[in-house]
């Protein structure tokens, strides 16, 4: 699905689809539960964060809504996935992409990497590393949630060890703090590479940001005919 | 008529400790107490034990609880495992004595064993959930209470249980309620053999002392106190014929101690993962000083304008 | 207690509960004091805990009791008189006696009458067709000074000792694991620990229950250990004794208050149809002493008994009309107790029926025919705090209670009474201690006192004879009703009344010018009972409860003075606040104790010193007047003469439902001298059909039929189960948990399975023995999980001289099934 409206920036002549339209909404599901899971997370994981559970409404409430959010990003989760795994295959250039990943990290360095396609190797990365934790944090969380598996003790018998619960916990946890410290990393790289957010806010980026980041993909993008050209005054 | 414990005076009293003299408090710190209490213990007799169950019934009673009549499941255990309600249980257990080959009918009652060092409380996230006064009470503050069952990892005795009715976590308070007026826990009132008693924790060792004493005359040569060190010792302490296996009494652990994963979890790892999270972000904010903005450049955009007027 | 009166002279725990601290060793057999009596037991732990006494338990089941027993002996039941005579031929093999004790304070010289025998299995006198002896040969030779000849160097062949020892010498050690099942080095071992007690300085405490009051020869099962308790000289000393622990909390009481169809207060008899006037009465119980110089206290037996009758009908019963000895019922049976009372329902011949205090329904055995019985009665009127089964015997509740509500015309009245916590009054405890108690709560909504339904049915009855006229109407008409609020009697009242007051002033028997008691006032005890109808008593033995210096019952001092456990002054104890029965027998025949540590009366060379009250004239000087003041010999006896139907010493029978024959006398099934009624001879099962031996039990969890209705412990103890060992579950195909079909011929119950390592197969005379444990404590009333109770499968027969139902040995057979039958 491309853009119907109108070009909103003269200067640009050049709008290429990035994200329909669903996409756009699966992901911020995705990230508006992500983020209230890792404010609920991180209450019950520090005592100093525990006042962040005041905006769940209290401990209670932060409690039981944790593992609710979790299921909902689990399953928005594989909506992404089933997107988006296609395109996050490695390939040659990820390899080429991070032997230069300093020239990756610097503003100007893009110049020095091999065209990329849709994602580069970064983003795979957060891609791949986000699918793997949100499964491990999926199934360490139901081990460790208490109603949860009361509820599957009762419906199929399963039953964990406490010390498997405190595995969990632990796993859990690292998980935790591993899937936040990618996210970080996500939402960085989005607002440290201007133009970046207009993918998943309006659904199109610039010719010239596909031009500067992604180009393979800009070149498939035009060669498919899937860009939007506008006649401005320059 | 019962040493160590009278019947103790029952004029109403102020209660004689209070959140002033808690030592450890969950999820937050307490100001050191002005004052030391003496360390209470209840001594558990096992070897006097008939498993009536009046304990049970007195706590019950005494917390205004009730337990669903539940069903008979082919032993006398009822109810089956401890639950929000039932703080207290009686576990059964038919063992055959290797060296005698006699059969022993191991009764014990379980319950909290309001550990010197909590489990409980060192996993608690909620503040004020757990604390522990300096005579050595481990108590649950419901109001507190969040309900997440970190309690039930924490403890090594698999104790707290949580209510579906109001989802915070229960277990046994040694009757604090009671203890900070004078008064011993319900269940030492009730048993009628004096199996429970209840005292300072001196007291109740030297109590137990005697015990053993008798049992071994008795040829339990393994008789002993059960306060486990690995757990700092306990307020709640058993007199086990058979202290060498402690594992017989219905899986009581025989060197319980806090789970070192409970440890790292809520111990180094609670500040190395702020750690690394703080990490990150000011990772992101150096590079940010350092590297400015990724921007499209004019350059980039009329690139992409002749890529796609070529192709047209 | 049938039992222990015959031996001792009074029916009742020799001891006290708080004595039991006392003792070197407790022998728990006949019963399960941990289980049924948690709080008497901590009186064992106690010894235990500061005697280093030990504590036996034998038991067909490794009990609760057993967990804490320093060493467990096997046994099956109904086999316990061989066990305990084997004991006794242990102790008398290996000379473990306390000679000094047997010689001088029991009958083991006295000459027994050369008729008197024992041979297959019965002694002299028997007639098969009424399943009762002609007991004339079972006593003493007597001498022409009208006293017993003895032979103080027990040499005699006819000296009971001899009798005795060659009665019990076929029951060795072989014979007792051949009998019971135990096996020979654990029955020895039990041999060797009590056998320890004959020495002066040790003692032995025996207690028992409902394990072996509820057989066929329940009597007889208590007599075995009085016996071997007097040949171990553990009766009236400190932590000895034979401690009968009641099932109740005042069913004591209810024995001493004469609660039994034959018996009017405090152990008096009713008379029989042939005693028809009081002279007659009196005739047959002058109880004159059998040796020179003895109490035979018994003697006083007329001014017990007209005191009795002044309290029933106080200025009606006068000299002339004999005290109203016309107005009391006359027994043309031995007895109308419960069993033959609900044969009466059962053929039609009693149609109403007071049901106060009893669960009859779930309490009485074979429940088919007390459905029956019930069914057939006119009007049953139940009197009890709690919905029992029994009041709603004609409501069907499916399996649990699978009757035709439309084809029961019986009128059920049902009338709420309050229950002992509501109100105030008495409870006597298996330790003869009256204690008062007071209302704790409110009876809720239409409860009444039972005294307050008994007098208005009584005031009610009244005016019906007093419009109506009626045969013998005077025994209602004069009945002496003295209350200051007729219609509602105090417990206070009535307690007063049971201890007795001057009617008139009453002259100083040492000085007849001088008044001792005036008119009014309340007695001090039942020494003041007099015969000429100047005192009236309502029951001589609680004379002193409650006395001019007030309610003796409610003293709650806790003051025991050098720790003996004798608490003297807390509440009162019959008779005349003595603590431990028989004290005098604490010391030698020269009055000095035999263990000094352990001391409790003494001659102090002028009276009887000590800390209890002595149970002897406090100037009867030892060596002439001997402890067991209410047998006519002065001693308790090992020959107990006509004492019980049985015979004059216990011997084994099997139950009426065994899995072997008697080994002894293989043509005898049961006792041979116990009541069977016809329809019930037909109902015996065999060990072809059912193979396996039950018992019945309570569990600590709960309270006969009562705590079922109580929350708590109705989630302590929530289903009906049937107990069964390893090796049966395995045999069977019983998982634990599964459910299992447990019948007899009588009927059959659906119960969840309990395997256990508890219960183990035992080998009686070659052969098997599976058993199955049924506890009792369900129905299909309260808040347990419905269920049903041994009664159900029990047989219909009882002890042969109280008729306490047989529950506790009787035959079922055991299947395994899939799951509730609709």
């Amino acid at each position: 699905m491309t853009d119907q409206t109108a070009d909103p920036t003269p200067e640009v002549h050049v709008r290429v689809p990035r994200y329909s339209g669903a996409a756009r909404i699966n992901h911020w599901i995705v990230a508006i539960s992500f983020s209230l899971l890792a404010l609920s997370g991180l209450a019950l994981f520090h005592p100093s964060l525990f006042g962040l559970t005041a905006l769940f409404g209290g401990g209670q409430t932060a409690r039981w809504i944790h593992p609710w959010l979790g299921i909902v990003l689990a399953f928005a989760f594989c909506g992404l996935f089933l997107r988006f795994a296609s395109q996050n295959l490695p390939e040659h250039t990820d390899i080429v992409w991070l032997s230069r990943i300093r020239h990756a990290l610097s503003a100007g360095g893009e110049e020095y990497l091999p065209e990329v396609g849709k994602y580069n190797a970064g983003q795979k990365f957060v891609f791949w590393s986000q699918s793997f934790l949100i499964l491990i944090l999926l199934v360490s969380g139901v081990c460790i949630w208490d109603r949860g598996l009361a509820y599957l003790e009762a419906t199929i018998g399963f039953r964990i060890s406490i010390e498997v619960m405190r595995w969990a916990a632990i796993v859990h946890a690292t998980a935790a703090v591993t899937t936040i410290v990618v996210f970080i990393i996500h939402v960085y790289s989005a607002f440290w590479v201007r133009g970046t957010i207009d993918a998943m806010t309006r659904g199109s980026v610039t010719g010239g940001w596909g031009w500067r980041h992604h180009r393979r993909w800009l070149r498939r993008k035009v060669h498919e005919g899937d860009v939007k050209r506008s006649r401005g005054n320059d | 008529m019962f040493p160590p414990i009278p019947n103790p005076d029952v004029s109403v009293q102020k209660p004689q400790f209070g959140p002033q003299d808690l030592v450890r408090r969950s999820a937050s710190t307490v100001p050191p107490p002005t004052r030391q209490l003496t360390p209470v213990a209840k001594l558990i007799d096992v070897s006097k034990c008939i498993g009536c169950k009046a304990c049970q019934a007195a706590c019950l009673v005494w917390n205004d609880l009730r337990e669903e009549v539940g069903e008979n499941r082919g032993t006398y255990d009822n109810p089956e495992d401890l639950t929000p309600d039932s703080l207290t249980v009686m576990r059964f257990t038919e063992w055959i004595n290797p060296g005698t080959d006699t059969l022993e009918w191991l009764i014990r009652k379980d319950g909290c064993m309001h550990c010197a060092e909590p489990g409980c409380l060192i996993a608690c996230p909620a503040p004020g959930a757990i604390v522990q006064y300096s005579n050595g009470i481990v108590d649950f503050i419901h109001e507190n209470c969040i309900g997440c069952g970190y309690c039930i990892k924490g403890c090594p005795f698999n104790i707290p249980r949580i209510s579906r009715v109001d989802n915070t976590a229960y277990k046994c308070t040694l009757c604090s309620d009671r203890v900070a007026v004078g008064q011993g826990p319900a269940c030492q009132k009730a048993c009628p053999t004096q199996a429970i008693v209840f005292g300072t924790k001196d007291e109740m060792k030297a109590w137990a002392d005697d015990r053993i004493k008798d049992l071994k005359s008795r040829g339990f040569d393994h008789a002993g106190l059960y306060d486990p060190p690995g757990v700092g010792g306990t307020h709640v302490m058993y007199v086990l014929h058979h202290a060498d296996k402690p594992h017989i009494y219905a899986s009581l652990p025989d060197n319980p101690r806090i789970s070192p994963l409970v440890k790292a979890w809520k111990g180094a790892g609670k500040y190395a993962g702020m750690g690394i999270i703080a990490l990150s972000v000011v990772a992101g904010a150096l590079h940010y000083l350092v590297q400015g903005p990724n921007r499209v450049t004019k350059k980039d955009e009329e690139e992409a304008e002749r890529l796609a007027e070529e192709k047209t | 207690m049938a039992s222990l009166a015959p031996t001792f002279g009074r029916g009742a725990m020799t001891n006290s509960w708080t004595d039991i601290k006392n003792t070197d060793l407790v022998v728990i057999m006949g019963g399960n004091a941990a289980e049924a009596h948690p709080c008497g037991f901590k009186w064992v732990t106690e010894a235990k805990h500061y005697r280093g006494a030990k504590l036996i338990v034998v038991d067909p089941r490794f009990t609760r009791s057993a967990s804490v027993a320093d060493f467990y002996c096997p046994i099956r039941q109904g086999t316990d008189i061989a066990y305990l005579l084997g004991l006794i031929n242990y102790c008398i093999q290996n000379d473990k006696v306390q000679w000094d004790y047997v010689k001088s304070f029991t009958n083991a010289g006295l000459l027994v009458d050369e008729r008197f025998g024992y041979s297959d299995g019965l002694f002299t006198g028997y007639d098969e067709e009424k399943r009762d002896y002609d007991r004339t040969s079972w006593d003493y030779q007597m001498g022409p000074d009208g006293f017993a000849l003895v032979d103080d160097t027990l040499q005699n062949p006819r000296c009971v000792w001899n009798l005795l020892k060659q009665h019990v010498s076929i029951y060795t050690p072989e014979m007792v694991e051949r009998i019971c099942g135990s096996p020979r080095d654990k029955f020895l071992k039990v041999c060797e620990m009590v056998a320890e007690c004959a020495s002066k300085t040790k003692t032995m405490t025996s207690m028992y229950a409902l394990g072996w009051t509820q057989h066929s020869k329940g009597s007889q099962n208590i007599r075995a250990m009085a016996m071997l308790q007097l040949i171990l000289g553990n009766i009236g000393v400190r932590g000895g004794g034979m401690n009968a622990l009641r099932g109740h909390s005042n069913i004591q009481g209810l024995t001493d208050i004469g609660l039994m169809s034959n018996l009017i207060p405090g152990y008096l008899n009713i008379p029989t149809e042939r005693e028809t006037n009081l002279d007659q009465y009196m005739s047959a119980r002058g109880f004159k002493p059998l040796r020179p110089g003895q109490t035979s206290y018994w003697q006083n037996y007329k001014k017990f008994f007209v005191s009795f009758q002044k309290a029933m009908w106080g200025d009606a019963a006068t000299a002339e009309n004999s005290f109203a000895y016309d107005w009391l019922p006359k027994l043309d049976v031995p007895s109308y107790d419960i069993l033959r009372a609900f044969e009466l329902m059962h053929m039609g011949q009693m149609n109403g029926y007071f049901c106060q205090g009893f669960n009859a329904l779930l309490s009485f055995p074979n429940r088919r025919k007390i459905t029956s019985a019930l069914s057939r009665l006119k009007f049953l009127v139940v009197m009890d705090p709690l919905q029992t089964e029994t009041a709603r015997f004609w409501e069907n509740h499916g399996e649990f209670n699978d009757v035709n509500t439309s084809s029961i015309q019986t009128e059920v009245f049902e009338l709420p009474t309050t229950c002992f916590a509501e109100d105030e009054g008495s409870l006597t405890n298996s330790g003869r201690w009256l204690q008062w108690h007071w209302p704790g709560g409110t009876p809720p909504g239409e409860a009444k006192t039972d005294n307050w339904i008994m007098a208005q049915l009584y005031l009610r009855l009244k005016a019906l004879y007093e419009k109506e006229g009626g045969p013998v109407a005077d025994p209602i008409l004069k009945l002496d009703w003295r209350y200051k609020d007729p219609g509602h009697p105090t417990a206070e009242e009535l307690a007063k009344e049971l201890n007795g007051h001057a009617v008139t002033d009453l002259a100083d028997p040492v000085d007849a010018g001088k008044v001792q008691i005036q008119r009014g006032k309340q007695l001090p005890g039942f020494a003041a009972l007099r015969d000429d109808g100047s005192t009236a008593c309502g029951c001589w033995i609680y004379s002193g409860c409650f006395t001019e210096a007030g309610n003796q019952m409610a003293r709650r001092d806790t003051r025991d003075p050098d720790e003996t456990g004798a608490y003297g002054g807390w509440a009162w104890s019959w008779p005349a606040n003595r603590r431990i029965l028989y004290n005098r027998a604490s010391a030698d025949l020269e009055g000095r104790p035999w263990d000094e540590t352990r001391k409790l009366m003494w001659w102090d060379g002028s009276k009887w010193a000590g800390y209890d009250i002595p149970d002897i004239a406090p100037n009867a000087r030892p060596g002439e007047v001997m402890p067991f003041i209410m047998n006519a010999e002065g001693t308790a006896r090992l020959f107990s003469l006509r004492g019980l139907r049985e015979g004059p010493f216990p011997a084994h029978y099997e139950p009426f439902e065994s899995p072997i024959v008697n080994v002894l006398a293989p043509r005898i099934r049961g006792n041979p001298a116990a009541r069977v009624f016809k329809s019930d001879a037909a109902q015996f099962g065999d060990a072809e059909k059912f193979p396996y031996a039950a018992t019945s039990y309570r569990l600590t969890e709960h309270f006969h039929f009562w705590t079922k209705h109580v929350q708590i412990n109705a989630s302590l103890q929530p289903e009906f189960f049937v107990e069964i060992g390893e090796e049966l579950a395995q045999e069977k195909g019983i998982k634990p948990g599964g459910w299992v079909r447990v019948s007899s011929v009588r009927g059959s119950i659906r119960a969840k399975a309990v395997v256990t390592k508890r219960i183990r197969k035992l080998i009686c005379d070659g052969k098997p023995v599976h058993i199955v444990g049924i506890p009792l404590h369900w129905g299909f009333m309260g808040e347990a999980k419905e269920g049903f109770g041994p009664n159900s499968l029990t047989p219909f027969v009882g002890d042969a001289n109280i008729e306490t139902p047989e529950y506790k040995a009787f035959l079922v057979n055991i299947e395994p099934i899939t799951g509730p039958v609709a």
